[in-house]
């Protein structure tokens, strides 16, 4: 992270359909440096598309991304060159962790982390090594540096690929329902990580549905449904007495 | 039997060589052009898909005797002469590439999405995400149908007999020929090719255990 730079996240009238659904219609948000935003939603609400389509992943029909000053209106109108270029631009301010890792499976824990550094950033291996290792210890998992993913449980896993993200060094880091595929006695572990970093002041984007996390952690909740966003709002406002009827429904749906 | 084996030796030693160099060198140069085509079945540009699928239709859809013959006495009408071991060994490599296309096709295919998209997110390009991340998973994944279509190569090059090269089964038609003896002549021939290929079977084993070691 840069203190120097305000970086912030703004998309506009963003637009997304597959076929005939319309999965994304006209979302607006902003997002503030340092800022840790969860959003929540019912399966099928266009968070994680929404979350996908902010570094690229998926191409959005409509609207307009800016991401630390890097900005695409109407990407899917771009020549294919330029779209590539501003791409590979937003990708180098953001991170993303993946619902199912991801990880490399032929390089260990390692070599995962700093697969990036060495091949995009062209860091020399001796210092991407250092810095890997430092990361590896700063998700809990020094000593897991040389295992294989394989031999990794889930949350071991997961953090490695937060691990990967931040050897990065990126601006913001999108998370795609991080704990989903995890046990739920592995979620601690990587909920415990994503804490550490939203009080150093990293900007997260959070899709997910721990409800407990999100109260803690966020400074806002952002709550989708049917492609819009319903609620831009406080996790005091959201999860209080006050809360709209629809996110109550869906909260009481959580937790049964 | 191996009377007939100690006499044929000095003729069997240089055909061994023959045939291996034919089995192996297409084998190399098939794998090259195979990747190049199954990088294009894959690619985004049309043109280049349709040609690699027309590749390989062609190829894979017509006797490798046809081809052999075609290159080695159909080539010479339009003023191309190719001696017989090149000739043969153009024909291998052109049909071995079109199976080991689609062998290195459904490799890379096999390797899960989130591994392109977790290298994109990271800001690598298609060719740094291929050469880094797919390729080294998609090829351990093709090594079984590789090694299967290496064997089989290796006995395609049977075929090369026909085109008077002197390699394992020419010299063994030769052999029989002279001496009357083509039962024990092809059996000798036959074990032969069955030891190289267990050796092979042996190797791509070899292979696949130590790459699928290090994953776990």
């Amino acid at each position: 992270m840069n203190p120097s730079s305000s970086c912030t996240v703004r998309v506009s009238a963003l637009a997304k359909a597959y076929g005939a659904n319309q999965v994304l219609r006209n979302i607006n948000l902003e997002v503030a440096r340092g800022e840790v935003v969860v959003i929540m939603g019912p399966s099928g609400s266009g968070k994680t598309t929404f979350i996908r389509s902010l570094n690229l992943l998926e191409l959005p029909d409509r609207g307009s991304i800016e991401i630390c000053g890097v900005a695409l209106n109407d990407p899917a109108t771009l020549p294919a060159r330029e779209l590539r270029r501003k791409t590979l631009q937003i990708r180098q301010q953001t991170a993303m962790v993946f619902q199912s890792f991801n990880l490399f499976p032929h390089m260990t824990a390692l070599q995962n982390v700093i697969e990036g550094l060495i091949s995009v950033k062209g860091v020399a291996k001796a210092e991407a090594r250092e810095r890997g290792l430092a990361l590896l210890g700063k998700v809990g998992l020094a000593e897991k540096a040389d295992a294989y993913p394989g031999k990794l449980s889930g949350g071991q896993k997961q953090r490695v690929a937060i691990a990967r993200a931040l050897a990065m060094d990126p601006e913001v880091i999108l998370f795609d329902e991080p704990t989903s595929a995890l046990d739920p006695e592995l979620r601690d572990d990587v909920l415990n990580v994503m804490r550490a970093l939203a009080a150093e002041g990293m900007t997260m984007l959070v899709v997910t549905h721990e409800t407990r996390f999100a109260r803690d952690v966020a400074d806002r909740i952002i709550f989708m449904e049917g492609g819009h966003v319903l609620e831009d709002t406080t996790p005091a406002l959201f999860f209080g007495a006050q809360g709209s009827e629809r996110s109550r429904q869906f909260l009481g749906r959580l937790h049964e | 039997m191996i009377d007939l084996f100690v006499r044929a030796l000095p003729l069997l030693e240089k055909a061994v060589v023959v045939t291996i160099g034919l089995g192996i060198g297409s084998f190399v140069l098939g794998s090259a052009l195979g990747m190049l085509i199954a990088l294009a079945r894959i690619s985004d540009a049309r043109p280049l898909r349709w040609l690699a699928f027309a590749y390989v239709s062609v190829f894979r859809g017509t006797p490798l005797l046809i081809q052999i013959l075609l290159i080695y006495f159909g080539l010479p009408n339009y003023g191309i002469t190719i001696d017989p071991i090149p000739a043969a060994l153009l024909a291998l490599t052109l049909f071995s590439a079109a199976y080991l296309s689609e062998n290195f096709r459904s490799g890379i295919n096999a390797v899960d999405r989130g591994q392109w998209e977790a290298a994109w997110a990271m800001g690598m390009g298609y060719w740094k995400t291929l050469w880094r991340v797919i390729l080294p998973q998609g090829l351990r994944i093709a090594i079984p149908p590789v090694g299967s279509r290496l064997i089989a190569l290796m006995k395609d090059t049977s075929l090369a007999s026909t085109v008077t090269v002197v390699e394992l089964t020419r010299v063994a038609d030769q052999l029989g020929a002279t001496t009357f003896r083509y039962m024990d002549m092809f059996i000798i021939v036959g074990t032969i090719y069955w030891v190289i290929n267990q050796l092979l079977t042996l190797l791509q084993t070899w292979l696949e255990e130590k790459l699928s070691r290090r994953y776990q």
